[in-house]
């Protein structure tokens, strides 16, 4: 069946509507997704593998399906952030060790669930090296590419989850976050992210870097792309003590309640303090559009950042001490010196942390008695150039690399969901977070549909550049 | 930058058994310091003894 018109752009809810109605077959859809990624990917530099063979025999699989009618995914291409097991290829995150890994046996299983409703593995996706990174840039594999200017950053960690969304190469991708890594490249490749709640989505057979703070989740071009990836993925696994045994809890069907009896207040303070001006006006558009007049200050934001800062610092060194006392030299040495200093944190400081944790958590839980959502930036820019260095905050020069994230750590830090929803200012878009209590994705899913309806959120596409790429 | 810092990278790199080769110290150096003093501004809040720290082991 031949494609009559460009399904690029199109979302995973119209692809897999047109697919369980034989309007589409899945192989039409996956070789368009195919020719585009090869065409393109080699100016943006999303994917690290492409899963050509596999994809199609999953295609012909989904039309062949009896009850492709029933899948709510059915013919929908998606990729993964390289560090997600796809069977038969080395789990790399984002590195050149892992490259010498035997080929994994399984994939990982949020794999399994997307495709069990009907979606199409295409490829892994290039990250930041071990996910110690928000820019997007790999000394491995180069840099993921901005969509919207490609000669900035896609943001990281899951750079490659950014960039392939925002070009269209596929309308679903998973990343991971763990500081930020989702919603920092949804930002600034102007798509929506979520970041569920800590343990709502199972982390086997992913490669881990800070073990407390780990999450995953998708990117999408709309919201309810985000919500039926989600639903399908939900679910317990034993084999993650971090997951919950919570049942399910679908979201898709609670979008369209809109903002009534919803209390949404903005957060000040630290989280406009240092923001550019696109990221305040990004803030106060939304805030508009959703009628919130209220801000609130989240306490000690500045010190849960830091704490963050250091678990994850001493999570990821543990993780990889093995690895720096005998193959140093093969990390990028960004990420090697960072990760030897965060071998040499006390443990006294560590615990300190932690006892700090709980009782940022427990004051900013009192916040949710009062409010069902809050709105913070996503980022404190737009995408910087591919390659700085620095960056002013507060009015001082500060490592770029290391403080992208100054607004989504405090949130990540205590595990609370968020959707970042992207704001499509000129000329680059920037993301807005939608914060909720615990447990509570379907509020923050419900504010973001609800903005898109308004058009103060859209993942914008991109300009004409791809018309012309080789 | 003080002297004993720099002395504390080298022993800790020795201690932990990881390379630590002279043109990396003023990078793993730098990043000390912002992870100390990140985690001394934590550190310096006080909360009091019977504060739990967030994870939980449970037997």
């Amino acid at each position: 069946m031949a494609l009559l018109t460009d399904i690029s752009w199109s979302s995973a809810t119209q692809i897999a509507s047109d697919v369980a109605a034989g309007e589409l077959s899945a192989a039409a859809v996956i070789d368009n997704a195919l020719a585009r990624i090869a065409r393109l990917n080699p100016t943006l530099n999303a994917f690290t593998a492409v899963t050509a063979e596999r994809a199609r025999a999953k295609a012909n699989a989904v039309d062949a399906a009896c009850d492709r009618h029933k899948l709510p995914l059915a013919g929908v291409p998606f990729a993964v952030k390289n560090l997600f097991d796809i069977a038969g290829l080395a789990t790399v995150a984002g590195s050149k060790i892992n490259r010498a890994d035997r080929p994994a046996k399984q994939d990982s299983p949020l794999i399994e669930r997307l495709e069990a409703a009907g979606a199409v593995l295409v490829g892994a996706l290039n990250m930041g090296e071990y996910a110690y990174d928000f820019t997007g840039e790999n000394v491995h594999d180069g840099a993921s590419r901005n969509p919207h200017d490609l000669t900035r950053m896609s943001g990281g960690s899951s750079g490659g989850s950014g960039t392939a969304v925002g070009a269209g190469l596929v309308p679903l991708a998973l990343g991971s976050d763990t500081n930020g890594s989702i919603r920092v490249p949804s930002s600034f490749c102007g798509v929506f992210g979520l970041k569920p709640t800590y343990g709502r989505l199972t982390r086997t057979r992913t490669f881990p870097f800070a073990n407390s703070l780990d999450h995953l989740g998708p990117f999408a071009r709309t919201t309810r792309d985000l919500a039926i990836s989600y639903d399908a993925m939900q679910g317990s696994d034993p084999a993650d003590p971090v997951c919950t045994d919570r049942a399910p809890e679908p979201v898709t069907g609670v979008l369209a309640r809109g903002f009534d009896g919803l209390s949404i207040a903005v957060v000040g303070g630290y989280f406009q303090r240092a923001a550019f001006p696109e990221a305040l006006e990004a803030l106060s558009r939304v805030a508009g559009a959703a009628g919130v007049t209220q801000e609130i200050d989240i306490p000690e934001a500045q010190r849960a950042r830091a704490a963050a800062y250091v678990i994850t610092a001493t999570e990821g060194a543990a993780l990889h001490l093995g690895r720096l006392r005998k193959q140093a030299h093969d990390f990028d040495p960004a990420v090697r010196d960072r990760l030897i200093a965060g071998a040499m944190i006390p443990a006294s400081l560590v615990n300190k942390a932690q006892i700090f944790r709980r009782w940022y958590r427990e004051q900013v839980l009192k916040l949710f008695e009062r409010h069902d959502a809050i709105l913070a930036p996503a980022t404190p820019c737009t995408a910087p150039k591919i390659g700085q260095q620095t960056f002013l905050i507060d009015g001082v020069e500060m490592p770029l690399r290391t403080n992208v994230g100054i607004y989504t750590q405090p949130i990540s830090f205590i595990g609370l969901p968020v959707v970042a929803v992207p704001v499509p200012l000129k000329p680059l878009p920037i993301g807005v977070q939608i914060i909720a209590a615990p447990w509570r994705e379907d509020v923050a899913l419900r504010v973001a549909y609800a903005l898109e309806q308004t058009g103060a959120v859209m993942a914008p596409k991109v300009p004409k550049w791809h018309e012309t790429a080789p | 930058m003080p002297k004993s810092l720099d002395d504390f990278v080298e022993a800790a790199a020795a201690t932990l058994g990881v390379p630590l080769e002279d043109a990396w110290k003023p990078a793993v150096k730098a990043n000390l310091e912002v992870t100390l003093r990140h985690a001394n501004m934590v550190a310096e809040f006080e909360l009091p003894d019977d504060a739990e720290p967030a994870p939980v082991f449970k037997a």
